[in-house]
């Protein structure tokens, strides 16, 4: 199995709220700080990823945000205008007027026209070498398959045309695991659990993808080691209370309740986690990010979750 | 903003389940939109009486089984008296509880609006209908306000709570109706159906299709014609709906509610969607921020105590009986709690001045803690309501 920084492109997907961007993000700078020449692009134009580095909004041109590190948005109107201009070979001329204001309707009217634009401008850089690594923070769970399966479903409903005809080279990069991976952000709460567990299924059966690795967010470390929950309950009783207070010459019960609450989060998702391992096939790759209590995504959240991800992955 | 709408606002949520018919949930995906639409129609099922449905789009299976939603369809099933005996409450009206099922849907509009019974059979047979259907997101947004549409319209109800699609962007569903109106009358869609119509091309359309036809090749170009040729002999059918739909969202009668978690992407978006609704004219009823850490990590005093916790642990462990276990691990005891309640506090502070600059709306802002399980029967429900609820 390629491991995850040596393959070329990773589509990093997730519900809705896990963390997708801040992994994307962490992943990218990680590949960065190693030496890999790395691209980071956002297909959702309104997304904040830049929020996460700190710099201006990014536009469909990347752009170097950093050491080894350059970051897009992506744009179907502008890849249309690549696509059409780089892989199809049409003239100027016939991209603009009808086709570009109308572009809108053949997008939503022909399925998997946008999606196959977003896939294959990431795919056509692999293809070029532009960078050693592409992250491309991807859409959520509910909408991913239908991206990565595009080309494929171009295929099979586009029966001629140089669209069908692009749709070769696209299949054997992203069927190629050595090159392409999917990684599934997850926090270990019901719903990411069963969205996550759904969509390993249907990346299997749906798409040519590779699975690369499944990334859990926001772990909560273990409070108490062995024996000492139970001087912890002793604590938090009316007795340990007061003498506590009288140790520490302050209130404590406050002290006390962030703890349980700590406690019964972490046995929840601990709960969620272990569902998460049953269900997933054997040999499932994964990968924990802890919670990190930080203050606002930032650089210094990316760093941190760029350090973390360093650590699971042997860096 | 709006001086003269003021006096209208509801002051709880309560009054809000109370005064309007159709009360929808919006905000991003991953915030609780569901189990809060869930319990609001059950605390107004229990409180208020009547008729009430929620209909929701993706319930967690362990929220839907316990609404007693374990089939797929657009069936709506009433929640027994027996779970709410269960739970220990008796109901004063009904809960009524509907799932939405997109294709189902879909099919049921062709059933309706199709002038023939060759058409409808040609329709639901197009292969081309089966994947737009299925993959075209926006129709999911679409079906869902045709659905509540569908519903309200029956009379069925006193109120439906609406728990919105998880769109990529909250606001997509407002615009659905009008879109896809826009989308059976766009030009674009009589330049292509002008070919399979005549064979003759005009002549506007030329330079579009040469290059239409050399990316997409002409079989595929007159799949999609012959589609939408189809889908035209509904088209008046379709757009008065669509128009109808926008009408019901714009109603009096019909509110938003806004939920949210205090974490920032959430929260940028609830207040997208808040000046959304404000630019359109639409009744921002309340604002739900889920999930909220609770108040004591923000304590002083117990600030203290938990750095003196961490710093004089040996100490205090020292100063503490042995009966409560062996100084070693006492002191490991303390700095773990001290630290906990720290690292917690760091994320209730950014909270609390996130709720500070969203709580800028002057509407019903309800706070919903952290719950420490899931929620996934009715009790739960309930619990999660009581908290909401004035």
């Amino acid at each position: 199995v390629t491991p995850l920084l040596e393959r070329r492109l990773l589509f990093v997907t997730g519900k809705g709220g896990v963390g997708k961007t801040t992994i994307a993000a962490g992943l990218a700078l990680l590949a960065s700080q190693h030496g890999k020449r790395t691209l980071v692009g956002e297909v959702d134009s309104k997304g904040n990823l830049s929020d996460y580095f700190e710099v201006p909004p990014t536009s469909f041109e990347p752009r170097e945000i950093g050491p080894n590190l350059f970051a897009m948005s992506m744009h179907t109107e502008e890849s249309l205008k690549e696509y059409l201009r780089l892989q199809l070979k049409v003239p100027l001329v016939a991209r603009i007027g009808p086709l570009a204001r109308t572009f809108d309707f053949v997008a939503n009217a022909a399925p998997g026209v946008k999606e196959v634009l977003t896939v294959g401008k990431f795919l056509w850089e692999v293809r070029e070498r532009h960078y050693d690594l592409v992250v491309v923070d991807a859409a959520a769970t509910g909408h991913v398959v239908a991206q990565l399966a595009a080309p494929q479903g171009i295929q099979e409903l586009v029966k001629v045309g140089l669209v069908r005809d692009q749709t070769g080279w696209m299949l054997d990069i992203l069927g190629d695991e050595a090159q392409t991976g999917v990684v599934i952000v997850a926090a270990p709460e019901e719903m990411p659990v069963n969205e996550t567990l759904e969509l390993t299924e249907r990346i299997r059966t749906e798409t040519n993808v590779d699975l690369a690795a499944i990334i859990v967010n926001r772990v909560l470390p273990e409070l108490f080691g062995r024996g000492e929950e139970e001087v912890f309950e002793r604590l938090r009783t009316p007795d340990g209370v007061a003498a506590l207070e009288a140790a520490v010459g302050g209130p404590v019960g406050a002290v006390l309740d962030a703890a349980e609450l700590a406690v019964t989060l972490r046995r929840t998702r601990a709960g969620h986690l272990a569902r998460l391992r049953e269900g997933l096939p054997p040999g499932t790759n994964l990968l924990y990010v802890p919670e990190l209590f930080t203050r606002h995504h930032g650089m210094r959240a990316t760093q941190l979750v760029a350090t973390s991800l360093g650590e699971e992955l042997g860096y | 903003v709006a001086p003269a709408k003021s006096s209208a606002r509801a002051g709880s949520i309560e009054q809000l389940l109370a005064a309007k018919e159709i009360v929808i949930h919006c905000g991003s995906g991953g915030v609780g939109k569901t189990t809060t639409a869930a319990a609001a129609a059950a605390e107004a099922a229990i409180h208020l009486g009547g008729k009430v449905l929620v209909l929701t789009v993706d319930p967690a299976k362990r929220l839907a089984n316990a609404l007693g939603l374990e089939q797929f369809g657009n069936i709506e099933t009433r929640v027994p008296n027996a779970a709410f005996a269960a739970a220990g409450v008796e109901p004063r009206g009904e809960l009524w509880a509907a799932m939405l099922d997109t294709k189902q849907s879909w099919d049921d509009l062709v059933q309706r609006h199709a002038p023939d019974a060759a058409t409808r059979d040609a329709i639901l047979a197009n292969p081309l209908y089966q994947n737009l259907m299925g993959r075209f997101v926006q129709s999911h947004d679409y079906i869902a306000m045709e659905r509540l549409y569908e519903i309200h319209s029956s009379g069925t109800y006193d109120l439906i709570v609406v728990d919105t699609p998880p769109t990529r962007n909250a606001i997509d569903f407002l615009e659905a109706p009008a879109r896809m109106a826009d989308f059976f009358s766009s030009r674009f869609l009589r330049w292509l159906t002008v070919p399979a119509r005549s064979r003759v091309l005009n002549f506007a359309s030329k330079p579009f299709y040469t290059v239409a036809d050399r990316i997409l090749g002409s079989q595929f170009l007159e799949d999609i014609a012959e589609f939408f040729l189809l889908f035209q002999s509904m088209y008046d059918g379709f757009v008065d709906r669509a128009k109808a739909v926008t009408r019901v969202l714009e109603d009096r009668r019909t509110t938003f509610v806004v939920v949210s978690t205090l974490e920032s992407a959430p929260v940028r978006e609830a207040e997208f969607f808040i000046r959304e609704l404000q630019a359109r004219k639409l009744h921002l009823g309340a604002v739900v921020l889920n999930k909220v850490l609770p108040d004591y990590l923000l304590d002083r005093k117990a600030t203290t105590s938990a750095k003196r916790m961490v710093a004089d642990a040996p100490v205090i462990a020292e100063a503490l009986d042995t009966s409560f276990g062996e100084s070693a691990q006492i002191e490991r005891v303390l700095r773990e709690v001290g630290e906990s309640f720290l690292n917690f506090q760091v994320v209730a502070k950014r909270e609390a001045e996130t709720k500070g600059e969203l709580a800028g709306a002057p509407e019903v802002v309800a706070t919903v803690p952290y719950f420490d399980s899931d929620i996934y029967d009715l009790e739960g429900l309930i619990r999660l309501g009581d908290k909401i609820w004035r």
